[in-house]
């Protein structure tokens, strides 16, 4: 058996309930949107990122869903897992980490996590590519 | 907390009257119909009271009523059983029997009809609906060929409540078999039509029906279907001959004095008008919140089912909201699925999928008040504003 139910767990309904850090960030260091057409699901986060000697750290994120409730579940539990969180830390949130956290996703949602996992991944990507102009452009 | 129930076309609870009279025969009455003592003589007693009300309510012969476990069976019976029949006289023809249902149909008919198409038994055409959800009978009269035998054409669509021209199609049907030599026979799926619309077999033309007892106040895992007399049929369920040989398996005797019992309720009751009254007044209501639209006809409509489209959310992400201020609805959306595709339905009717991914449906049952929609309209425009300011399109 897998672990994740068919039933939406008492966490992700929280999270649809009450989303954490839901919003824009206003110019953020890294963005991204990702969607999934079949499903319709659409998500965007904005990341700002801090150096603190020498390492980075996600010093603040926000997210915007448009989708179902393991889309919107997903996408506000990533928030929760890297803020704070160094780069490389946060970096290591995977999509089984997300179902693990949320208590189990149902199967046919499963995608939304890969989805939440993907967008952070570019909103990073998005980061790091703004910054090799950056210092390009010193 | 408050909990309002939108949600009858999905489920209906039991009658408090039906409970109490299938209540003996799980444990008092508790007889089996075969067998010939006088428990067990009890028991066929009552199953032949409850078949005679809902042969009473049809306006068909008792003897024309099979019993069985629900709407999905019934279908799976009828389609499957008279393919099943036909299909060695039409290869002696050299003719594939050819089936004609519509793209709106629930999965329990298009399902059916896919499995007869696997087996290479039937060839099944699905008819296009327009905007609004209604079948052309034009449409309907050039699909008709030599080896049509079955027309499947559900009564009232679940998810958008459009009531299909049945007993339109009803007539059309014994207009062309006044010419063919292969008679075709006419089904309709009626499951969310018994609870308020005319039901008449002979009115509507219909050659076989379908219900289920669980949208009309019995409890689910109960069904039947109207079986024209001189139609064959093969038994799908093997054993002992239940149901005049058609239907095998112990009969579920509470189950069945239910399904009398609620419609024989359904008789009595006089909320119909009012049923249509609230949701017409939802309707209105619901429509007032901008880049909401109406799915479904606007007149052609069971009067207990309101479906939109809810521009730029998801319907799913509305029902969860909802249900936390304890309000129960439902969403055709793609993600209520397994199969993430948006509604057949909504994308039949010529929606995209954006569109289809908003859907909500609210239905009502005989017991939803005007207060509850009110109680609905105090919370719903505030979740759809949340829910679209959460949107990275906005």
């Amino acid at each position: 058996m897998e672990d994740f139910s068919e039933y939406y767990s008492p966490l992700v309904l929280k999270h649809v309930s009450k989303p954490q850090n839901m919003g824009k960030i206003k110019n953020p260091d890294g963005v991204a949107m990702v969607g999934n057409p079949v499903c319709g699901d659409i998500m965007k986060y904005y990341i700002k990122v801090e150096n603190k000697k020498g390492t980075l750290y996600i010093k603040d994120i926000k997210f915007q869903t448009l989708g179902c409730g393991a889309a919107i579940a997903t996408s506000s539990i990533l928030t929760t897992l890297v803020k704070g969180k160094s780069l490389n830390e946060a970096l290591k949130v995977t999509k089984g980490t997300i179902v693990k956290v949320l208590g189990g996703l149902p199967t046919a949602k499963i995608h939304c996590s890969v989805l939440a996992d993907e967008c952070f991944n570019l909103a990073v990507k998005n980061y790091k590519q703004k910054l090799k102009t950056k210092r390009q452009r010193k | 907390m408050k909990t309002i129930y939108f949600d009858n076309a999905a489920t209906t609870p039991v009658d408090k009257k039906v409970i109490k009279e299938m209540s003996p025969f799980f444990n008092i009455r508790y007889g089996n119909s075969s067998e010939y003592h006088s428990l067990g003589l009890d028991s066929k007693a009552a199953i032949e009271a409850s078949r005679r009300k809902i042969a009473n309510f049809l306006g068909c012969k008792p003897s024309e009523i099979i019993f069985t476990s629900s709407a999905t069976e019934s279908i799976n019976l009828s389609h499957k059983g008279l393919i099943e029949n036909i299909l060695e006289e039409f290869k002696g023809l050299k003719l594939k029997p050819h089936i004609i249902t519509t793209q709106i149909e629930h999965k329990a008919v298009l399902e059916t009809c896919r499995h007869l198409e696997k087996l290479d038994w039937a060839e099944v055409t699905y008819l296009p609906v327009d905007t609004h959800g209604l079948i052309k009978l034009s449409t309907l009269k050039k699909m008709i060929r030599e080896n049509t035998v079955l027309v499947s054409i559900m009564y009232v669509n679940n998810e958008v409540g459009t009531i299909e021209p049945v007993s339109d199609i009803g007539k059309l049907i014994k207009k062309e078999n006044l010419k063919r030599k292969h008679k075709i026979l006419f089904h309709t799926d009626a499951t969310q039509a018994v609870q308020y619309l005319d039901c008449k077999v002979n009115k509507l033309g219909v050659d076989f029906l379908s219900l289920t007892g669980h949208k009309i106040y019995a409890p689910k895992g109960i069904g039947a279907l109207f079986v024209r007399k001189g139609i064959s049929l093969i038994r799908q369920i093997d054993g002992g001959a239940q149901e005049n040989g058609l239907r095998s398996s112990t009969e579920n005797v509470p189950y069945i004095v239910a399904l009398g019992a609620a419609i024989e309720q359904i008789k009595k009751q006089k909320s119909r008008a009012n049923v249509k009254k609230n949701r017409d007044f939802l309707i209105k209501q619901v429509l007032q919140i901008p880049g909401v639209i109406l799915t479904g006809h606007p007149k052609s409509r069971a009067p207990h089912i309101a479906s939109f489209i809810i521009k730029g959310i998801e319907g799913e992400s509305v029902v969860l909201r909802l249900s936390e201020e304890g309000i129960y609805a439902s969403s055709g959306s793609a993600c209520t699925s397994a199969s993430l595709e948006p509604s057949h339905v909504l994308t039949a009717m010529g929606f995209i999928p954006e569109e289809s991914h908003g859907s909500i449906r609210l239905s009502l049952g005989k017991n939803s008040t005007k207060s509850e929609v009110l109680f609905l309209m105090s919370k719903l425009p505030k979740i759809i504003e949340d829910l679209r300011k959460m949107s990275p399109l906005n």
